[in-house]
Protein backbone atom coordinates (compact mmCIF):
# COMPACT_ATOMS: atom_id res chain seq x y z
CA UNK A 1 0.00 0.00 0.00
CA UNK A 2 1.95 3.38 -1.24
CA UNK A 3 1.18 6.19 -0.63
CA UNK A 4 1.63 6.90 -4.68
CA UNK A 5 -1.69 5.33 -4.95
CA UNK A 6 -4.16 8.06 -6.00
CA UNK A 7 -7.33 8.58 -3.71
CA UNK A 8 -9.65 6.08 -5.15
CA UNK A 9 -6.77 3.62 -4.92
CA UNK A 10 -7.37 0.05 -7.24
CA UNK A 11 -10.58 -0.74 -9.28
CA UNK A 12 -10.23 -4.62 -8.51
CA UNK A 13 -10.71 -3.41 -5.25
CA UNK A 14 -13.86 -1.87 -5.53
CA UNK A 15 -15.23 -5.08 -8.16
CA UNK A 16 -14.52 -7.49 -4.96
CA UNK A 17 -15.97 -5.48 -3.08
CA UNK A 18 -19.10 -4.44 -5.03
CA UNK A 19 -19.73 -8.73 -5.46
CA UNK A 20 -19.22 -8.57 -1.96
CA UNK A 21 -22.54 -6.28 -1.17
CA UNK A 22 -24.24 -7.99 -3.85
CA UNK A 23 -24.02 -11.45 -2.29
CA UNK A 24 -24.42 -10.13 1.26
CA UNK A 25 -27.97 -8.18 0.56
CA UNK A 26 -29.34 -10.41 -2.46
CA UNK A 27 -31.09 -12.57 -0.52
CA UNK A 28 -32.36 -9.47 1.38
CA UNK A 29 -33.56 -7.62 -1.50
CA UNK A 30 -35.35 -10.75 -2.66
CA UNK A 31 -37.33 -11.00 0.03
CA UNK A 32 -38.15 -6.76 -0.22
CA UNK A 33 -38.95 -7.34 -3.72
CA UNK A 34 -40.71 -10.61 -3.48
CA UNK A 35 -43.38 -8.70 -1.25
CA UNK A 36 -44.02 -6.50 -4.38
CA UNK A 37 -45.23 -9.44 -6.83
CA UNK A 38 -48.01 -11.49 -6.84
CA UNK A 39 -48.05 -15.51 -5.86
CA UNK A 40 -48.79 -16.53 -9.52
CA UNK A 41 -45.29 -13.88 -10.67
CA UNK A 42 -43.39 -15.82 -8.15
CA UNK A 43 -44.29 -19.47 -8.84
CA UNK A 44 -43.83 -18.80 -12.61
CA UNK A 45 -40.75 -16.99 -12.47
CA UNK A 46 -39.18 -17.35 -8.70
CA UNK A 47 -36.21 -14.83 -9.13
CA UNK A 48 -37.47 -11.90 -11.33
CA UNK A 49 -38.66 -8.41 -10.86
CA UNK A 50 -42.41 -7.76 -9.90
CA UNK A 51 -44.51 -6.85 -13.02
CA UNK A 52 -46.66 -5.11 -12.23
CA UNK A 53 -45.24 -4.17 -8.93
CA UNK A 54 -48.20 -4.56 -6.46
CA UNK A 55 -48.49 -3.40 -3.34
CA UNK A 56 -51.26 -5.13 -1.75
CA UNK A 57 -49.06 -7.27 -0.21
CA UNK A 58 -47.63 -4.78 2.29
CA UNK A 59 -50.69 -2.16 2.65
CA UNK A 60 -52.44 -5.77 3.57
CA UNK A 61 -49.57 -6.71 6.41
CA UNK A 62 -49.50 -2.71 7.67
CA UNK A 63 -53.19 -3.01 8.03
CA UNK A 64 -53.74 -6.47 9.89
CA UNK A 65 -54.26 -6.13 13.43
CA UNK A 66 -51.70 -9.12 13.76
CA UNK A 67 -48.85 -7.45 12.46
CA UNK A 68 -49.32 -4.58 14.40
CA UNK A 69 -49.74 -6.29 17.94
CA UNK A 70 -46.52 -8.35 17.54
CA UNK A 71 -44.91 -4.72 16.50
CA UNK A 72 -46.01 -4.29 20.00
CA UNK A 73 -44.91 -7.00 21.69
CA UNK A 74 -41.73 -6.83 20.08
CA UNK A 75 -41.29 -3.26 21.02
CA UNK A 76 -42.28 -3.38 24.81
CA UNK A 77 -40.15 -5.93 25.12
CA UNK A 78 -37.00 -4.83 23.63
CA UNK A 79 -37.46 -2.04 25.20
CA UNK A 80 -38.33 -3.22 28.68
CA UNK A 81 -35.17 -5.67 28.36
CA UNK A 82 -32.57 -2.76 27.12
CA UNK A 83 -34.00 -0.84 30.25
CA UNK A 84 -33.21 -4.05 33.04
CA UNK A 85 -29.74 -4.51 30.93
CA UNK A 86 -28.02 -1.60 30.93
CA UNK A 87 -29.34 -0.19 34.24
CA UNK A 88 -27.90 -3.25 36.23
CA UNK A 89 -24.99 -3.63 33.51
CA UNK A 90 -23.76 -0.28 34.22
CA UNK A 91 -24.02 -0.21 38.02
CA UNK A 92 -22.43 -3.80 38.42
CA UNK A 93 -19.86 -2.67 35.52
CA UNK A 94 -18.82 0.31 37.77
CA UNK A 95 -18.36 -1.67 40.94
CA UNK A 96 -16.50 -3.64 38.74
CA UNK A 97 -14.56 -1.08 37.19
CA UNK A 98 -14.10 1.43 40.56
CA UNK A 99 -14.03 -0.72 43.48
CA UNK A 100 -11.26 -2.95 45.05
CA UNK A 101 -13.11 -5.08 46.85
CA UNK A 102 -12.39 -9.35 47.50
CA UNK A 103 -14.25 -11.67 45.29
CA UNK A 104 -14.53 -9.22 42.93
CA UNK A 105 -12.02 -11.19 40.80
CA UNK A 106 -15.19 -14.35 41.54
CA UNK A 107 -17.94 -11.70 40.28
CA UNK A 108 -16.06 -10.85 36.97
CA UNK A 109 -15.38 -14.76 36.29
CA UNK A 110 -18.81 -15.46 37.13
CA UNK A 111 -20.35 -12.72 34.29
CA UNK A 112 -17.53 -13.60 31.61
CA UNK A 113 -18.46 -17.17 32.15
CA UNK A 114 -21.96 -16.40 30.84
CA UNK A 115 -20.52 -15.46 28.01
CA UNK A 116 -19.93 -18.56 26.68
CA UNK A 117 -23.17 -19.98 27.04
CA UNK A 118 -26.49 -18.35 25.22
CA UNK A 119 -30.22 -19.41 26.64
CA UNK A 120 -29.42 -22.28 24.76
CA UNK A 121 -28.29 -24.99 27.62
CA UNK A 122 -30.40 -23.07 29.98
CA UNK A 123 -33.85 -23.14 27.86
CA UNK A 124 -35.39 -26.39 29.24
CA UNK A 125 -34.83 -25.13 33.02
CA UNK A 126 -35.27 -21.82 32.32
CA UNK A 127 -39.28 -22.48 30.98
CA UNK A 128 -39.81 -24.55 34.03
CA UNK A 129 -38.26 -21.76 36.28
CA UNK A 130 -41.02 -18.93 34.40
CA UNK A 131 -43.73 -21.50 34.57
CA UNK A 132 -43.87 -21.88 38.14
CA UNK A 133 -43.24 -17.65 38.36
CA UNK A 134 -46.91 -18.23 36.60
CA UNK A 135 -45.04 -16.08 33.65
CA UNK A 136 -45.61 -18.33 30.74
CA UNK A 137 -47.70 -16.80 27.73
CA UNK A 138 -46.44 -13.08 29.73
CA UNK A 139 -43.74 -10.51 28.60
CA UNK A 140 -42.32 -10.17 31.80
CA UNK A 141 -41.46 -14.11 31.43
CA UNK A 142 -39.07 -13.24 28.33
CA UNK A 143 -38.22 -9.97 29.56
CA UNK A 144 -36.68 -11.50 33.17
CA UNK A 145 -34.56 -14.47 31.39
CA UNK A 146 -33.60 -11.80 28.62
CA UNK A 147 -32.15 -9.22 30.63
CA UNK A 148 -29.77 -12.01 32.74
CA UNK A 149 -28.71 -13.27 29.60
CA UNK A 150 -27.71 -9.96 28.21
CA UNK A 151 -25.93 -8.67 31.49
CA UNK A 152 -22.29 -10.61 30.95
CA UNK A 153 -21.80 -8.54 27.18
CA UNK A 154 -22.84 -5.59 28.63
CA UNK A 155 -20.67 -5.94 31.53
CA UNK A 156 -17.60 -7.19 29.54
CA UNK A 157 -18.02 -4.02 27.29
CA UNK A 158 -18.42 -1.64 29.82
CA UNK A 159 -16.12 -2.74 32.09
CA UNK A 160 -13.26 -1.06 30.30
CA UNK A 161 -14.99 1.05 29.27
CA UNK A 162 -15.41 2.65 32.90
CA UNK A 163 -11.60 1.94 34.08
CA UNK A 164 -10.31 4.30 30.79
CA UNK A 165 -12.46 7.11 32.80
CA UNK A 166 -9.66 9.11 34.35
CA UNK A 167 -8.84 8.64 37.78
CA UNK A 168 -8.03 12.12 38.10
CA UNK A 169 -11.76 13.15 37.86
CA UNK A 170 -12.39 10.95 40.73
CA UNK A 171 -9.91 12.55 42.66
CA UNK A 172 -11.30 16.15 41.73
CA UNK A 173 -14.84 14.89 42.19
CA UNK A 174 -13.52 14.02 46.06
CA UNK A 175 -12.04 16.75 46.71
CA UNK A 176 -15.38 18.69 46.06
CA UNK A 177 -17.02 16.26 48.49
CA UNK A 178 -18.73 14.01 46.18
CA UNK A 179 -19.23 11.12 47.21
CA UNK A 180 -18.55 7.62 45.01
CA UNK A 181 -22.38 7.14 44.57
CA UNK A 182 -22.41 11.07 43.55
CA UNK A 183 -19.46 10.32 41.03
CA UNK A 184 -21.26 7.81 39.73
CA UNK A 185 -24.14 9.74 39.25
CA UNK A 186 -22.96 13.07 38.12
CA UNK A 187 -19.83 12.16 36.62
CA UNK A 188 -19.42 8.47 35.14
CA UNK A 189 -23.03 7.93 33.92
CA UNK A 190 -22.83 11.04 31.46
CA UNK A 191 -19.54 10.00 30.82
CA UNK A 192 -20.18 6.55 29.50
CA UNK A 193 -22.92 7.54 27.52
CA UNK A 194 -21.38 5.99 24.20
CA UNK A 195 -20.71 2.59 25.84
CA UNK A 196 -24.65 2.49 27.13
CA UNK A 197 -25.94 3.03 23.67
CA UNK A 198 -23.33 0.35 22.60
CA UNK A 199 -24.73 -2.14 24.79
CA UNK A 200 -28.51 -0.75 24.47
CA UNK A 201 -28.79 -0.78 20.77
CA UNK A 202 -27.14 -4.55 21.13
CA UNK A 203 -30.03 -5.72 23.85
CA UNK A 204 -32.26 -4.03 21.47
CA UNK A 205 -31.37 -5.79 18.65
CA UNK A 206 -31.33 -9.67 20.03
CA UNK A 207 -33.82 -8.86 21.73
CA UNK A 208 -35.96 -7.91 18.54
CA UNK A 209 -34.30 -10.58 16.56
CA UNK A 210 -34.72 -13.33 20.21
CA UNK A 211 -36.28 -17.03 18.87
CA UNK A 212 -35.80 -19.67 21.10
CA UNK A 213 -36.98 -17.93 24.73
CA UNK A 214 -40.01 -16.36 23.35
CA UNK A 215 -40.60 -20.01 21.35
CA UNK A 216 -40.67 -21.97 24.70
CA UNK A 217 -42.42 -18.85 26.89
CA UNK A 218 -45.32 -17.49 24.83
CA UNK A 219 -47.58 -19.81 23.54
CA UNK A 220 -50.63 -17.84 22.51
CA UNK A 221 -51.12 -16.38 19.28
CA UNK A 222 -51.75 -12.73 21.28
CA UNK A 223 -48.64 -12.54 23.18
CA UNK A 224 -46.74 -13.34 20.32
CA UNK A 225 -43.35 -11.15 19.56
CA UNK A 226 -42.82 -10.90 15.42
CA UNK A 227 -39.73 -13.57 15.14
CA UNK A 228 -42.80 -16.42 16.54
CA UNK A 229 -45.12 -14.36 14.34
CA UNK A 230 -43.19 -14.38 11.07
CA UNK A 231 -42.85 -17.83 11.76
CA UNK A 232 -46.39 -18.69 12.17
CA UNK A 233 -47.41 -16.25 9.58
CA UNK A 234 -45.21 -18.42 6.88
CA UNK A 235 -46.94 -21.40 7.97
CA UNK A 236 -50.74 -20.35 8.00
CA UNK A 237 -50.05 -18.38 4.88
CA UNK A 238 -47.34 -21.20 3.32
CA UNK A 239 -49.19 -20.70 -0.32
CA UNK A 240 -49.40 -17.08 0.02
CA UNK A 241 -45.06 -16.60 -0.48
CA UNK A 242 -45.49 -13.20 -1.61
CA UNK A 243 -47.35 -11.63 1.28
CA UNK A 244 -44.88 -14.15 3.68
CA UNK A 245 -42.17 -12.01 2.12
CA UNK A 246 -43.77 -8.46 2.97
CA UNK A 247 -44.71 -9.71 6.27
CA UNK A 248 -40.62 -10.80 6.77
CA UNK A 249 -39.31 -7.74 5.11
CA UNK A 250 -41.67 -4.99 7.13
CA UNK A 251 -40.14 -7.05 10.44
CA UNK A 252 -36.80 -6.53 10.04
CA UNK A 253 -37.10 -3.05 9.16
CA UNK A 254 -36.68 -1.73 12.77
CA UNK A 255 -33.28 -3.75 13.68
CA UNK A 256 -32.30 -2.31 10.71
CA UNK A 257 -32.93 0.88 11.38
CA UNK A 258 -31.23 1.01 14.67
CA UNK A 259 -28.07 -0.58 13.60
CA UNK A 260 -27.43 1.48 10.89
CA UNK A 261 -27.67 4.64 12.72
CA UNK A 262 -25.12 3.39 15.03
CA UNK A 263 -23.48 0.73 12.97
CA UNK A 264 -19.88 2.84 14.65
CA UNK A 265 -20.81 2.61 18.24
CA UNK A 266 -21.68 -1.14 18.07
CA UNK A 267 -18.97 -2.31 15.97
CA UNK A 268 -16.52 0.13 18.08
CA UNK A 269 -18.18 -2.18 21.17
CA UNK A 270 -18.10 -5.64 20.28
CA UNK A 271 -15.03 -5.53 19.19
CA UNK A 272 -13.32 -3.85 22.50
CA UNK A 273 -14.93 -6.28 24.13
CA UNK A 274 -13.06 -9.07 21.91
CA UNK A 275 -10.12 -7.54 22.36
CA UNK A 276 -10.17 -7.53 26.50
CA UNK B 1 -10.83 0.26 22.46
CA UNK B 2 -10.21 4.02 23.37
CA UNK B 3 -6.43 3.58 23.65
CA UNK B 4 -3.99 0.64 22.15
CA UNK B 5 -0.98 -0.11 22.55
CA UNK B 6 1.91 -2.32 20.86
CA UNK B 7 3.67 -4.67 23.31
CA UNK B 8 6.96 -5.71 22.72
CA UNK B 9 5.79 -9.16 22.58
CA UNK B 10 2.95 -8.73 19.63
CA UNK B 11 -0.36 -8.11 20.04
CA UNK B 12 -2.35 -5.53 20.25
CA UNK B 13 -3.83 -5.20 23.74
CA UNK B 14 -6.59 -2.93 25.56
CA UNK B 15 -5.05 -0.67 28.30
CA UNK B 16 -4.33 -1.98 31.44
CA UNK B 17 -6.79 -1.91 34.11
CA UNK B 18 -6.52 1.05 36.62
CA UNK B 19 -5.36 -0.27 40.11
CA UNK B 20 -5.87 2.65 42.69
CA UNK B 21 -4.46 1.87 46.08
CA UNK B 22 -5.68 -0.91 48.44
CA UNK B 23 -7.34 -0.03 51.37
CA UNK B 24 -9.21 -1.86 53.68
CA UNK B 25 -13.02 -1.21 52.62
CA UNK B 26 -15.53 0.44 55.17
CA UNK B 27 -19.32 -0.60 55.92
CA UNK B 28 -20.21 1.80 53.87
CA UNK B 29 -18.19 0.80 51.05
CA UNK B 30 -19.48 -2.74 51.48
CA UNK B 31 -22.99 -1.28 51.88
CA UNK B 32 -22.42 0.61 48.21
CA UNK B 33 -21.01 -2.29 46.63
CA UNK B 34 -24.25 -4.40 47.46
CA UNK B 35 -26.49 -2.05 46.46
CA UNK B 36 -24.77 -1.25 42.91
CA UNK B 37 -24.30 -5.62 42.22
CA UNK B 38 -26.75 -6.80 43.89
CA UNK B 39 -29.68 -6.66 41.62
CA UNK B 40 -27.81 -7.60 39.03
CA UNK B 41 -26.24 -10.77 40.59
CA UNK B 42 -30.04 -11.46 41.85
CA UNK B 43 -30.92 -11.19 38.16
CA UNK B 44 -28.27 -13.30 37.20
CA UNK B 45 -28.02 -15.82 39.52
CA UNK B 46 -31.73 -16.55 39.56
CA UNK B 47 -31.92 -17.02 35.21
CA UNK B 48 -28.82 -18.34 34.39
CA UNK B 49 -26.94 -20.20 37.37
CA UNK B 50 -30.50 -21.38 38.99
CA UNK B 51 -31.62 -23.11 35.51
CA UNK B 52 -28.64 -24.46 34.77
CA UNK B 53 -28.41 -26.10 38.61
CA UNK B 54 -31.87 -27.11 38.24
CA UNK B 55 -31.15 -28.59 34.88
CA UNK B 56 -28.46 -31.30 36.70
CA UNK B 57 -31.53 -32.06 39.24
CA UNK B 58 -33.99 -32.59 36.96
CA UNK B 59 -31.86 -34.31 34.86
CA UNK B 60 -31.67 -37.76 37.22
CA UNK B 61 -35.87 -37.89 36.98
CA UNK B 62 -38.61 -39.34 34.58
CA UNK B 63 -40.75 -36.13 34.39
CA UNK B 64 -43.58 -35.40 32.34
CA UNK B 65 -43.42 -31.41 33.46
CA UNK B 66 -46.45 -31.49 35.91
CA UNK B 67 -46.21 -30.95 39.46
CA UNK B 68 -42.44 -31.28 41.20
CA UNK B 69 -40.21 -34.76 39.31
CA UNK B 70 -41.02 -38.16 41.54
CA UNK B 71 -39.88 -40.69 39.33
CA UNK B 72 -35.92 -40.97 40.29
CA UNK B 73 -33.98 -42.60 37.44
CA UNK B 74 -30.62 -42.12 38.75
CA UNK B 75 -28.17 -41.85 35.69
CA UNK B 76 -31.15 -43.63 33.40
CA UNK B 77 -31.83 -40.65 31.24
CA UNK B 78 -27.88 -40.04 30.17
CA UNK B 79 -27.60 -43.69 29.44
CA UNK B 80 -30.15 -43.62 26.52
CA UNK B 81 -29.04 -40.29 25.55
CA UNK B 82 -25.26 -41.98 25.10
CA UNK B 83 -26.63 -44.50 23.19
CA UNK B 84 -29.53 -43.12 21.14
CA UNK B 85 -28.28 -42.91 17.28
CA UNK B 86 -29.98 -39.55 16.95
CA UNK B 87 -28.03 -38.07 19.52
CA UNK B 88 -24.79 -39.27 18.13
CA UNK B 89 -25.51 -37.94 14.65
CA UNK B 90 -26.42 -34.62 16.39
CA UNK B 91 -23.17 -34.73 17.71
CA UNK B 92 -21.60 -35.08 14.33
CA UNK B 93 -23.63 -32.83 13.04
CA UNK B 94 -22.33 -30.05 15.49
CA UNK B 95 -18.36 -31.61 14.97
CA UNK B 96 -19.17 -30.66 11.06
CA UNK B 97 -20.52 -27.45 11.81
CA UNK B 98 -17.55 -26.65 14.46
CA UNK B 99 -15.11 -27.66 11.72
CA UNK B 100 -16.21 -26.15 8.68
CA UNK B 101 -17.71 -22.87 10.29
CA UNK B 102 -13.90 -22.25 11.05
CA UNK B 103 -12.49 -23.58 7.97
CA UNK B 104 -15.26 -21.61 5.52
CA UNK B 105 -15.46 -18.10 7.33
CA UNK B 106 -12.08 -18.20 8.33
CA UNK B 107 -10.23 -17.77 5.18
CA UNK B 108 -13.38 -16.54 3.82
CA UNK B 109 -13.49 -13.30 6.46
CA UNK B 110 -9.58 -12.64 6.42
CA UNK B 111 -9.57 -12.44 2.52
CA UNK B 112 -13.01 -10.29 2.37
CA UNK B 113 -10.48 -8.05 5.86
CA UNK B 114 -7.82 -7.61 3.52
CA UNK B 115 -9.75 -6.83 0.43
CA UNK B 116 -11.83 -3.89 2.52
CA UNK B 117 -8.50 -2.75 4.22
CA UNK B 118 -7.68 -0.99 1.19
CA UNK B 119 -7.45 1.96 0.79
CA UNK B 120 -11.11 2.95 -0.83
CA UNK B 121 -13.95 5.17 -1.10
CA UNK B 122 -17.16 4.01 0.99
CA UNK B 123 -15.33 1.76 3.25
CA UNK B 124 -17.85 2.63 6.17
CA UNK B 125 -20.88 2.47 4.01
CA UNK B 126 -19.80 -1.35 2.46
CA UNK B 127 -18.65 -1.95 6.14
CA UNK B 128 -22.74 -1.12 6.97
CA UNK B 129 -23.67 -3.50 4.42
CA UNK B 130 -21.78 -6.72 5.06
CA UNK B 131 -22.97 -6.44 8.26
CA UNK B 132 -26.93 -6.33 7.36
CA UNK B 133 -27.09 -10.57 7.51
CA UNK B 134 -25.86 -10.33 10.91
CA UNK B 135 -28.46 -7.82 12.20
CA UNK B 136 -31.12 -9.40 10.79
CA UNK B 137 -32.71 -12.27 13.07
CA UNK B 138 -32.79 -15.89 12.14
CA UNK B 139 -36.52 -16.98 11.66
CA UNK B 140 -36.47 -14.19 8.87
CA UNK B 141 -32.71 -15.55 7.47
CA UNK B 142 -34.59 -19.26 7.77
CA UNK B 143 -37.72 -18.10 6.49
CA UNK B 144 -36.22 -16.29 3.17
CA UNK B 145 -33.48 -18.84 2.79
CA UNK B 146 -36.00 -21.66 2.49
CA UNK B 147 -38.17 -19.62 -0.02
CA UNK B 148 -35.00 -19.38 -2.38
CA UNK B 149 -33.62 -22.99 -1.90
CA UNK B 150 -37.29 -24.77 -2.16
CA UNK B 151 -36.08 -27.30 -5.66
CA UNK B 152 -38.98 -24.72 -7.46
CA UNK B 153 -37.13 -21.38 -5.73
CA UNK B 154 -35.31 -18.67 -7.02
CA UNK B 155 -31.75 -20.21 -6.83
CA UNK B 156 -32.62 -23.05 -9.01
CA UNK B 157 -34.36 -20.70 -11.42
CA UNK B 158 -31.32 -19.04 -11.37
CA UNK B 159 -29.14 -21.46 -11.91
CA UNK B 160 -31.51 -22.81 -14.97
CA UNK B 161 -31.31 -19.58 -16.60
CA UNK B 162 -27.53 -18.97 -16.69
CA UNK B 163 -27.55 -22.27 -18.47
CA UNK B 164 -25.73 -24.44 -14.92
CA UNK B 165 -29.34 -26.17 -14.80
CA UNK B 166 -27.23 -28.79 -13.95
CA UNK B 167 -26.25 -27.51 -10.77
CA UNK B 168 -30.19 -27.35 -9.75
CA UNK B 169 -30.50 -29.25 -6.28
CA UNK B 170 -33.10 -30.31 -4.01
CA UNK B 171 -30.85 -28.37 -1.26
CA UNK B 172 -33.02 -28.55 1.52
CA UNK B 173 -33.67 -32.34 2.08
CA UNK B 174 -30.83 -34.25 0.04
CA UNK B 175 -29.00 -35.31 3.01
CA UNK B 176 -25.82 -35.50 1.24
CA UNK B 177 -25.89 -31.61 0.50
CA UNK B 178 -28.41 -30.69 3.06
CA UNK B 179 -25.18 -29.88 5.59
CA UNK B 180 -23.77 -27.88 3.28
CA UNK B 181 -27.06 -25.96 2.48
CA UNK B 182 -26.56 -25.28 6.03
CA UNK B 183 -22.97 -24.40 6.01
CA UNK B 184 -23.94 -21.91 3.12
CA UNK B 185 -26.29 -20.13 5.05
CA UNK B 186 -24.14 -19.67 8.19
CA UNK B 187 -21.55 -18.78 6.38
CA UNK B 188 -23.74 -15.91 5.01
CA UNK B 189 -25.32 -14.51 8.24
CA UNK B 190 -21.90 -14.70 10.39
CA UNK B 191 -19.38 -14.14 8.38
CA UNK B 192 -19.48 -10.17 8.38
CA UNK B 193 -19.54 -10.62 12.07
CA UNK B 194 -15.65 -12.17 11.58
CA UNK B 195 -14.70 -9.52 8.95
CA UNK B 196 -15.81 -6.63 11.07
CA UNK B 197 -13.27 -8.05 13.87
CA UNK B 198 -10.98 -9.08 11.56
CA UNK B 199 -10.93 -4.98 10.16
CA UNK B 200 -10.94 -3.29 13.19
CA UNK B 201 -7.58 -5.78 14.34
CA UNK B 202 -6.10 -4.35 11.41
CA UNK B 203 -6.87 -1.18 11.57
CA UNK B 204 -5.17 -0.65 15.34
CA UNK B 205 -2.34 -2.34 13.44
CA UNK B 206 0.05 0.51 13.34
CA UNK B 207 0.98 1.87 9.56
CA UNK B 208 4.24 2.08 10.37
CA UNK B 209 5.02 -1.63 10.44
CA UNK B 210 3.93 -2.11 6.80
CA UNK B 211 5.35 1.19 5.71
CA UNK B 212 8.55 -0.18 7.28
CA UNK B 213 8.47 -3.60 5.80
CA UNK B 214 7.76 -1.52 2.30
CA UNK B 215 10.86 0.34 2.98
CA UNK B 216 13.01 -2.82 3.01
CA UNK B 217 11.23 -4.24 -0.56
CA UNK B 218 8.86 -6.40 0.87
CA UNK B 219 6.06 -7.14 -1.67
CA UNK B 220 2.29 -6.87 -0.16
CA UNK B 221 1.88 -10.06 0.11
CA UNK B 222 4.97 -10.06 1.86
CA UNK B 223 3.39 -7.93 4.57
CA UNK B 224 0.60 -9.41 4.96
CA UNK B 225 1.93 -12.78 6.01
CA UNK B 226 4.64 -11.65 8.03
CA UNK B 227 2.91 -8.38 9.86
CA UNK B 228 -0.84 -8.60 9.52
CA UNK B 229 -1.59 -12.33 10.06
CA UNK B 230 0.82 -12.51 13.34
CA UNK B 231 -0.50 -9.01 14.73
CA UNK B 232 -4.31 -10.32 14.31
CA UNK B 233 -3.69 -13.17 15.81
CA UNK B 234 -5.50 -12.66 19.17
CA UNK B 235 -8.38 -11.32 17.50
CA UNK B 236 -8.65 -14.75 14.97
CA UNK B 237 -8.16 -16.79 18.14
CA UNK B 238 -11.02 -14.87 20.13
CA UNK B 239 -13.19 -15.32 16.96
CA UNK B 240 -12.78 -18.70 16.33
CA UNK B 241 -13.77 -19.05 20.16
CA UNK B 242 -16.74 -17.38 19.76
CA UNK B 243 -17.36 -19.26 16.52
CA UNK B 244 -16.83 -22.60 18.54
CA UNK B 245 -19.38 -21.83 21.37
CA UNK B 246 -22.16 -20.79 18.81
CA UNK B 247 -21.56 -23.64 16.41
CA UNK B 248 -22.15 -26.25 19.09
CA UNK B 249 -25.32 -24.51 20.26
CA UNK B 250 -27.12 -24.13 17.22
CA UNK B 251 -30.63 -24.15 17.51
CA UNK B 252 -32.67 -21.23 15.35
CA UNK B 253 -31.62 -21.88 11.98
CA UNK B 254 -31.86 -25.37 11.49
CA UNK B 255 -34.85 -25.60 14.04
CA UNK B 256 -36.58 -22.82 11.41
CA UNK B 257 -35.61 -24.10 8.05
CA UNK B 258 -35.71 -27.68 8.69
CA UNK B 259 -38.65 -28.17 11.52
CA UNK B 260 -38.33 -29.99 14.13
CA UNK B 261 -38.76 -33.42 12.05
CA UNK B 262 -36.60 -33.40 8.78
CA UNK B 263 -33.34 -32.07 10.21
CA UNK B 264 -32.61 -35.43 11.68
CA UNK B 265 -33.69 -36.88 8.22
CA UNK B 266 -31.84 -34.03 6.21
CA UNK B 267 -28.65 -34.48 8.35
CA UNK B 268 -28.62 -31.51 10.10
CA UNK B 269 -29.98 -31.75 13.44
CA UNK B 270 -27.54 -30.66 16.08
CA UNK B 271 -27.68 -31.24 19.91
CA UNK B 272 -29.92 -28.05 20.53
CA UNK B 273 -32.81 -29.00 18.21
CA UNK B 274 -32.65 -32.91 19.30
CA UNK B 275 -32.49 -31.27 22.91
CA UNK B 276 -35.54 -29.61 22.15
CA UNK B 277 -37.24 -32.30 19.91
CA UNK B 278 -37.00 -34.96 22.19
CA UNK B 279 -36.92 -33.15 25.09
CA UNK B 280 -40.08 -30.41 25.14
CA UNK B 281 -41.78 -31.37 21.99
CA UNK B 282 -42.27 -35.20 23.31
CA UNK B 283 -43.40 -33.84 26.88
CA UNK B 284 -40.12 -35.54 28.49
CA UNK B 285 -38.89 -32.67 30.36
CA UNK B 286 -36.25 -34.93 32.93
CA UNK B 287 -35.31 -36.06 29.57
CA UNK B 288 -34.50 -32.65 27.74
CA UNK B 289 -32.82 -31.26 30.94
CA UNK B 290 -30.60 -34.63 31.00
CA UNK B 291 -29.46 -33.63 27.15
CA UNK B 292 -29.27 -29.95 28.22
CA UNK B 293 -26.59 -30.99 30.78
CA UNK B 294 -24.75 -32.99 28.42
CA UNK B 295 -24.43 -29.85 25.84
CA UNK B 296 -22.93 -27.57 28.60
CA UNK B 297 -20.77 -30.08 29.61
CA UNK B 298 -19.27 -30.56 25.89
CA UNK B 299 -19.87 -26.52 25.50
CA UNK B 300 -17.77 -26.06 28.90
CA UNK B 301 -15.23 -28.73 28.24
CA UNK B 302 -14.11 -27.82 24.48
CA UNK B 303 -14.46 -23.84 25.95
CA UNK B 304 -11.61 -24.53 29.00
CA UNK B 305 -9.43 -26.67 26.88
CA UNK B 306 -9.10 -23.90 24.36
CA UNK B 307 -8.51 -21.39 26.88
CA UNK B 308 -6.49 -23.53 28.26
CA UNK B 309 -4.18 -23.99 25.21
CA UNK B 310 -5.03 -21.66 22.22
CA UNK B 311 -6.58 -18.35 24.20
CA UNK B 312 -4.41 -17.97 27.16
CA UNK B 313 -1.90 -15.62 25.88
CA UNK B 314 -4.25 -13.30 24.73
CA UNK B 315 -7.18 -13.18 27.11
CA UNK B 316 -4.75 -13.15 30.79
CA UNK B 317 -7.47 -11.98 32.40
CA UNK B 318 -9.92 -10.80 30.05
CA UNK B 319 -12.47 -13.51 30.19
CA UNK B 320 -10.70 -16.07 33.29
CA UNK B 321 -9.57 -13.87 35.99
CA UNK B 322 -10.94 -10.17 35.74
CA UNK B 323 -7.56 -9.50 37.64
Amino acid sequence: MSRRANAWGNPVVYVGALMLVGLMLGPVIYIIIGGFRTNSQITSDPAALPDPWVFGNYTDVLTSDTFWRQVGNSTLAATATTIGVVGLGVMASYVLARYRFRGRGAMYALFAAGLMFPATVAITPLYILVKNLGLVNTLPGVILPQIAFGLPTTIIILVPFLQAIPKEIEEAAAIDRCSRLGFFWRMVLPLSVPGLITTGILAFVNSWNSYLLPLFILNDQDGFTLPLGVQAFASQYSVDTAKVLAFTSLSMIPALVFFSLFERRIVGGLTGAVKG
Amino acid sequence: MTVTEVRAGGGVQAPPPVRPRRRGIGWGMRLEILALSGPAILVFAGFVIFPVLMAAYYGFYRWKGFGPPTDFVGLDNYVTILQDTLFHEALWHNGQIVVLSIVLQGPIALGLALLLNQRMRGQSLIRVLIFVPYVISEVIVGTAWSLMLQSSGAINDVLRSIGLGALAQDWLSDPAIAIWTLMLILTWKYVGFAVILFLAGMQNIPAELSEAAAVDGASYWQTQRSITLPLLGPTIRIWAFLSIIGALQLFDLVYIIWGQYVASTAGTSTMATYMVTEGRNAGNYGYGNAVAVVLFLISMLIALVYQRFVLRRDTEGALTGGR
